[in-house]
């Protein structure tokens, strides 16, 4: 194969978007250069714990790719465009079969079959799983797919690498990416016809999460810095069992309420158990944020934590120990490694923790950003799960995702012209020189802030008042506040001048770019005077479907972003009131 | 754990800027807090850049993740023994707590090493199934319970390094591949496809830095922090390397 009159694509990111879509691209024979800023084996898809749905009616429960559709769009509080939502629900079973034959783990019935489970928010048993640490599993059969095909010469990788911005010429089509090499610090820039985002979330930007430390938004910022458009960036999902920690908070997988574990508290002495209560039709399996307001009301109105502190029980102890070995093994690893007490003998002490985002960089139907060139698949994108994303659909938006942008990119490439080479190479050594005189300048900087503080600050105002409640005052407060960071953040001091293998340099970039996230999340917020999936306000407790079943869509300006709004496809069903 | 707790936390860390520079170590305190792990007393150390007495100092390179012991990225040297800074809480480390970069990879700067090298091998061993392409062909094979069991413990190796870390048998006279690599050559081998080049991967390991490397001490069945059974992986392999022999030899 002759590259040299190839159109080429860029893979951002290494997760499972990135790896499907480089895959996909792969065997379409369009070469690859896949950027990771850890080796991919290590990304945060790997922390996904519970499965993926797919709607393979194998218990003979009637489920179907229909059902799937309308209960993603119910739990998503009907804010998702539809089209696209039935064409990933379509998509799942044939995914579910291609991660068997890559040889994903799965946990098989008797008979060899593929074994599914419960999640929220449905009542069938939907969800495949590979033990509680299905993401891993999946993570890594994708990543030994690409192994085979970096072998065959298809896709070369550059792990340690981080994306810092795209390429863009007057015409604002894309030219390539700059990127950064995080063990030297050397700046190159690399040339692509096609740039697939697929950069995961921004749970870096509320402190602590259920995230990985790498998943800081930061590519996204960077993108939207350039001109690319976020949307419905304030809907943040708070999963509602997390181990609380100083460090991160933990993900107690859905899995566990799946397999029947319970949420209670004590009241009047005896156990009570809320979800259950309040919730009888779905108990334990109501989606995320449902559960995550009622633990609110639980621990903080009714001051009914345990001992009075922000937590709940999740008890799983009353369930067959060999089975929870087999099917939650993962999780109950991780509640005896980092508090010490085992789960099948004591009820777990959990809190609600920021784990995932509905909202990411805007695309048309087919993964394509507003600007030509640039794509973006996975969470770093707002497509697929409209105001609240139920439990083991992520996974499966990032197949979905991944596929579809390469299919996308495809079509873009044989609606190209022609390559531009000449053109790119000047376009390309500009962009190299501006982003070393970027870096150069933050090594110089001598001020008196330390960026793990303004992280910090930031994330604790974010977690304190643009999470699971929100009100307006607050959000005004908290966008002032980030306004300041800011301008903080142009005092200070990295703490180190050299060019060897320094992250606090590093990390100051990406805390710029998620300081502009923060804003578009708060902002977004404060703009959205209803209630609709993860996002509610007290003062407006009602979704608003005249004024408010619109899409956010954020576009950046130097004064701060600036908000549109677009409809929402509802092409295949009327949005129901969510009830459960 | 132990009973008294202490007011701070006293943490001793190799540092070195660059594989050319000299190692030295610094001291540090973090105040003493219930749940403190190794990643949550860095976080401190990066907040105020100051050794014990006060001294200014550089921020130290350390590499983490997922917190979660499932990225495997935060492997190091702690009180001697290696493991994933994350889940290694203060409470059960004996003061002061010594952190080290691991030595049988080459340095990059303070505790973060290149281990790339592993990636590379499980080249070697083609650690995949192989597949025409990813178009939709139906169900794939049924897979017993009891084998999903075995397949699912091989493939949580999350390519941490602490089985080669710990393993006589890595040192500069010897590129073994180690029990991690060997394990996976295993896990491929059982599924019904992968096997498709089980020959492939056993020639893969009958050469140098392959199987005869291994000197069966079995510290890295000790060590493996998902317990993953190495040492039936490593007999599995040597069974199907003479079963196969004629084969292997035949094919050279």
């Amino acid at each position: 194969m002759t590259t040299s009159t190839k159109k080429e694509a860029i893979v951002i990111g290494g997760g499972l978007a990135g790896l499907f879509a480089t895959i996909k691209l792969g065997e379409k024979g369009i070469p690859v250069n896949l950027f990771s800023i850890v080796p991919c084996k290590r990304s945060h898809s790997a922390c996904a714990q519970g499965g993926i749905n797919a709607s393979v009616n194998t218990k003979g429960e009637g489920d179907s790719p229909r059902i799937h559709f309308e209960e993603t769009l119910h739990g998503g509080d009907y804010l998702a465009n539809q089209a696209p939502v039935m064409g990933m629900c379509e998509k799942a079973p044939s995914y579910i079969y291609l991660l068997d034959r890559m040889g994903v783990a799965f946990n098989r019935t008797p008979e060899g079959d593929l074994e599914f489970r419960r999640f929220g928010g449905t009542k069938f048993h939907r969800t495949a799983f590979a033990g509680s640490t299905t993401g891993q599993q999946m993570l890594y059969a994708l990543d030994e797919q690409v192994r085979r095909l970096e072998v065959e010469g298809l896709v070369t990788r550059y792990e340690g690498w981080e994306f810092l911005s795209a390429v863009l010429d007057d015409r604002k089509s894309t030219r390539g990416i700059a990127a950064i090499n995080l063990t030297n610090l050397e700046i190159r820039t690399f040339p692509g016809d096609a740039v697939i985002v697929a950069t995961g979330g921004p749970g870096m930007i509320f402190g602590r999460s259920t995230n990985s430390m790498i998943c800081t938004g930061s590519a996204a910022g960077s993108l939207f810095q350039q001109g690319v458009w976020y949307a419905n960036g304030e809907f943040i999902q708070v999963h509602p069992t997390a181990i609380p920690g100083e460090d991160k908070h933990r993900l107690i997988s859905e899995a566990v309420r799946g397999e029947g574990g319970r949420l209670w508290t004590y009241k009047d002495g005896k156990r009570w158990y809320f979800l259950e209560e309040w919730y009888p039709k779905y108990g334990n399996l109501v989606p995320r944020d449902i559960a995550s307001r009622a633990i609110f009301k639980v621990c903080r109105e009714m001051k009914l934590g345990i001992d009075g502190k922000d937590e709940v029980y999740l008890d799983i102890s009353h369930v067959d120990p060999k089975l929870l070995k087999e099917r939650l093994g993962g999780i109950i690893e991780i509640y005896e490694k980092f508090v010490g007490d085992d789960p099948s003998k004591v009820p777990m002490r959990v809190f609600p923790a920021v784990h995932y985002s509905m909202g990411g960089i805007y695309i048309d139907s087919r993964q394509m950003t507003n600007i030509p060139g640039i794509l973006s698949c996975g969470e770093c994108e707002y497509q697929y799960h409209g105001a609240n994303r139920l439990g083991a659909n992520s996974l499966l938006s990032c197949l979905y995702g991944g596929e579809v942008a390469a299919e996308r990119t495809q079509e873009y490439f044989d609606g190209l012209s022609e390559k531009g080479d000449s053109g790119s190479l000047r376009w390309l050594e500009q962009h190299r020189k501006l982003e070393e005189e970027r870096l150069e300048s933050l090594l110089r900087m001598h001020g008196k802030e330390n960026p793990y503080q303004i992280w910090e600050e930031m994330g604790k105002w974010m977690t304190d008042h643009v999470t699971v409640i929100r009100y307006n005052d607050k959000l005004k407060k908290t966008d002032e506040k980030l306004v300041e960071l800011k301008e903080r953040l142009r005092h200070i001091n990295v703490g180190d001048p050299t060019h060897w293998a320094n992250q606090a340099v590093i990390f100051t970039r990406q805390l710029q770019n998620m300081l502009e996230l923060a804003r578009v999340i708060t902002l977004g917020a404060l703009r959205r005077d209803e209630s609709r999936g993860a996002h509610f306000k007290p003062d407006f407790p009602n979704r608003d479907d005249e004024h408010w079943l619109k899409t956010t869509v954020a576009k950046w300006t130097p004064i701060g972003p600036e908000f549109s709004d677009e409809a929402v496809d509802t092409s295949i069903m009327q949005p129901k009131e969510r009830k459960y | 754990m132990k009973e008294k707790k202490p007011e701070k936390v006293i943490i001793r860390i190799k540092r070195q800027e660059s594989p050319e520079a000299k190692s030295y170590w610094e001291e540090y305190y973090i105040p003493y807090r219930p749940y403190l792990n190794i990643i949550t007393c860095l976080q401190g150390i990066r907040k105020t850049l100051r050794t014990f007495d006060g001294r200014p100092t550089t921020p130290v390179a350390w590499e983490s993740s997922c917190l979660e012991e499932i990225c495997g990225i935060c492997t190091m040297v702690i009180n001697g023994r290696v493991r994933q800074a994350c889940s290694a809480l203060v409470d059960q480390l004996e003061q002061p707590i010594t952190l080290e970069p691991m030595k049988k990879f080459s340095l990059v700067r303070d505790l973060i090493v290149d281990r790339s090298s592993i990636f590379e091998n499980l080249k070697r061993v083609k650690a995949w199934v192989p597949m025409k392409d990813t178009q939709d062909r139906g169900p794939g094979p049924k897979i017993l319970p009891k084998d999903q069991q075995i397949n699912y413990a091989l493939s949580r190796c999350f390519s941490c390094g602490a089985c080669l870390e710990v393993c006589p048998q890595v040192n500069e006279r010897n590129d073994f591949v180690g029990a991690a690599i060997l394990s996976q050559a295993r896990l491929f081998n059982r599924h019904p496809i992968g096997k498709e080049i089980q020959l492939e991967r056993l020639k893969a390991l009958v050469g140098e830095g392959g199987i005869e490397d291994c000197g069966n001490a079995q510290n890295c069945l000790e060590i493996c922090p998902k317990d993953i059974p190495l040492i039936d992986s490593i007999a599995e392999i040597n069974r199907e390397i003479t079963f196969n022999l004629i084969h292997l030899i035949k094919g050279k």
